[in-house]
């Protein structure tokens, strides 16, 4: 049995990479580190109590009392616990790492319902970034973007997009096919076809991807930590290190309660633009011309 | 079903409709053969997969004249829907060619295929297919927006579109609001409202509950009409294609089987599986008295004498006879009774002997509407044509024997 080595030419590689695509990893961060803090500054520049007020009114516009009564209890046991910078700092994160991975998804999603082959090479791809252990390549990440909230932010892109690809891609390829067609029929171009009849009708699968890449990358809070993101993370890994398990449980709490709230609000989102496409019609009464028409009552008695 | 003798003539009867009017749609040796490297189009490319497999369409050839009905008959499976997606393209042929008002879709290039579809030749589906997501207007206005009409005149048209179709005031709603007959109503109006002559319709009742159906089919009828386009429509149903059709195409294994009127089809099968097929059609609804007369036995004219016809009545047996004019219109009816007399008062006129009790219907008249007429006097039911002439008869026993479907019943 030969010895097969594939460890080496990786590394090997990324070393390569690393030195020569040195101004290419330098933009990334650039552009996300920007991001980064932009977010980070909207989130923790006002009072804190301001920013609670804001997100208890997204939950009530979302969901009405309950959530917005949760939101508000939520966020000030988290500053309360003296965690709100560190939960602003891990929120950021994760939201400019959604926000990318939902920018890259969808494109990528479509290509893949529209073409069988494409689909064929995103899948395998897919299927190793998801489950190839978050630490291996948090490792060539730190490489090429040094330690802090840049790498965590790639890496958490990295793993959470998978969801955001693979839903936009069923969505697509689930609208129903005669109502494709009809569109082909009356002589629509496939540019106008996919913004005008597959992506909405795909709009509650690819809103599910979106949540899922949120809830994924809020899965990665704690492994950011690790490489010197700071927020929740860096919380929860000085719990463990100091065996505090008080720390760490504190920790853990904030992240839960960012999940939940991302959680219900963009499910919520999502149910929202369904129903309001489904609000009650005014209650016209058909009106039947005589001669024109054949008489629609039947019709209207199914209604 | 009225029992008016003054039917118009119907397009169903009317099979030799278009035979001289311009060609629509002339398709020649089409075939399609799913799995088979096709020419690149716009076609959606249904599943390409597997080879060697029997063509879905195999040489196909007719052709459509401008305003005619034209039905594509045959159980699933039969290439039916695959030929009316050849028709607009959907479905890329791997063979043969297409033309359309003379101009041949296959040298299309794909702008100009598009504005085809927008303009010239639109389509109703099965399952409606309509965009859930926008209102009932917008979904009626699509052609025309996409053909870039401005939105106030789009939704104008629109409505008048809805308007036709029976579904005014409706614009506002979504097509989930709406009843499967009122959607595909909707389905109709999105093809009217782009102002296309031709419309593809792919079994657009097919999932509408039998009574919806027929209000469906009414409606269709009425709309041609008003403003005859040429329509190919697909359908298992052949009640429902001898019902619409000018002409009828029934199509089995991909290939034709037999193209013809529907009165053709019912009384001439071109082989078992057609005669199969028409075997539960309500033929009274299909089949005209053109097609079952009769010679009358007897025929008399006014300068005849009474002895004279009176014998020949006796010798074929008859109950009576139709007096003719020169021109063979029908002047009236002589009853053997009355000749009796006429005989006996040694009268030599016929003239005073005439009655009206007869009952007459044109040719084109389904058999449906002879039954309640035929039998009630001495003399059978006359045929007549558009001028008045009497150009057969039809006699209780050959009305029945069509109805039952015995051999020597059709005699077209």
């Amino acid at each position: 049995m030969p010895e097969i080595d594939i460890g080496t030419p990786v590394a090997n590689a990324v070393d390569w990479l690393t030195e020569n695509f040195e101004p290419l990893f330098d933009a990334i961060h650039a552009v996300m580190e920007f991001f980064t803090n932009v977010v980070l500054y909207l989130l923790t520049a006002p009072a804190p109590f301001v920013v609670i007020a804001v997100f208890t009114a997204l939950a009530f516009w979302a969901r009405k009392w309950g959530f917005a009564a949760f939101t508000l209890l939520a966020f000030l046991l988290v500053d309360a616990m003296g965690l709100w910078i560190a939960a602003m700092q891990s929120l950021a994160i994760v939201l400019v790492a959604t926000v990318l991975a939902v920018a890259v998804s969808i494109p990528v999603g479509v290509w893949a319902a529209r073409s069988d082959r494409a689909s064929s090479v995103v899948r395998p791809v897919l299927d190793f970034m998801q489950t190839l252990p978050v630490f291996v390549y948090l490792i060539p990440a730190v490489f090429f973007f040094g330690i802090g909230a840049v790498p965590a932010g790639v890496a958490t892109l990295v793993f959470a997009i998978a969801p955001g690809v693979r839903l936009t891609e069923l969505g697509i390829r689930t609208v129903d096919a005669e109502t494709v067609e009809a569109a082909h029929a009356f002589g629509a171009k496939p540019w106008q076809i996919l913004r005008e009849v597959q992506l909405p009708l795909a709009m509650p699968s690819i809103m599910a991807g979106v949540n899922q890449v949120l809830m994924l990358a809020l899965s990665m809070v704690v492994i950011a930590g690790m490489v010197g993101a700071g927020g929740l993370g860096a919380e929860v890994m000085r719990g463990i290190s100091n065996l505090d398990v008080g720390t760490g449980f504190q920790g853990g709490v904030a992240v839960v309660i960012l999940a939940i709230f991302l959680d219900r609000l963009t499910s919520a989102f999502a149910a929202k633009k369904r129903r309001r496409k489904r609000r009650a019609p005014a209650g016209p009464t058909a009106t039947t011309t005589p001669g024109t028409a054949a008489q629609p009552e039947r019709d209207l008695a199914a209604v | 079903m009225t029992t008016s003798l003054e039917l118009p003539a119907d397009p169903v009867a009317a099979g030799e409709t278009g035979v001289a009017a311009p060609v629509a749609i002339e398709v020649s040796h089409l075939t399609k053969v799913f799995g088979a490297p096709a020419r690149r189009g716009l076609g959606r490319g249904r599943s390409d997969t597997g080879g060697g497999k029997p063509p879905a369409v195999a040489d196909v050839s007719f052709t459509v004249a401008k305003g005619e009905f034209f039905v594509i008959m045959g159980l699933s499976g039969s290439g039916k829907s695959t030929l009316l997606r050849m028709l607009n393209k959907l479905v890329e042929p791997t063979s043969g060619t297409l033309t359309i008002d003379g101009r041949d879709v296959s040298r299309l290039r794909d702008g100009e295929l598009r504005e085809l579809r927008n303009k010239k030749i639109n389509m109703v589906f099965q399952h409606f297919a309509l965009f859930p997501h926008r209102t009932v207007r917008d979904n009626a206005a699509y052609a025309l927006r996409l053909r870039g009409v401005n939105q106030n005149e789009a939704a104008q048209r629109a409505d008048e579109a809805l308007k036709t179709v029976g579904l005014e005031g409706w614009g506002d709603s979504l097509p989930g609001e709406l009843s499967g007959g009122m959607r595909q109503r909707v389905g109709l109006a999105r093809a009217l409202a782009s102002g296309a002559d031709i419309l593809l319709m792919d079994e657009p009742f097919s999932a509408l509950d039998p009574l919806i159906r027929r209000d469906m089919q009414d409606l269709l009828l009425q709309l041609q009409r008003d403003h005859q386009r040429t329509v190919v429509f697909v359908t298992h149903d052949l009640n429902e294609a001898m019902r619409l059709g000018d002409r009828i195409m029934v199509m089995r294994n991909g290939k034709v089987v037999q193209l013809g009127t529907g009165a053709e089809i019912l009384s001439m099968p071109a082989d078992d599986y057609v005669a199969d097929f028409v075997s539960d059609v309500d033929r009274s609804r299909v089949l005209t008295a053109g097609t079952i007369m009769r010679q009358p036995l007897v025929t008399a004219r006014l300068d005849e004498r009474p002895e004279q016809v009176l014998d020949r009545i006796g010798a074929a047996e008859g109950l009576g006879a139709y007096v003719l004019d020169e021109d063979g219109r029908i002047l009236g009816v002589l009853s053997n009774d009355r000749l009796a007399d006429a005989v006996h008062q040694r009268s030599t006129s016929l003239a005073d002997h005439l009655t009206d009790q007869y009952a007459s219907v044109p040719d084109s008249a389904p058999l449906v509407d002879l039954c309640s007429l035929v039998g009630r006097h001495s003399v059978p039911l006359a045929v007549t044509d558009d001028a008045g002439r009497l150009v057969g008869v039809v006699p209780r026993a050959a009305l029945l024997a069509a109805i039952a479907n015995t051999e020597e019943a059709p005699r077209a």
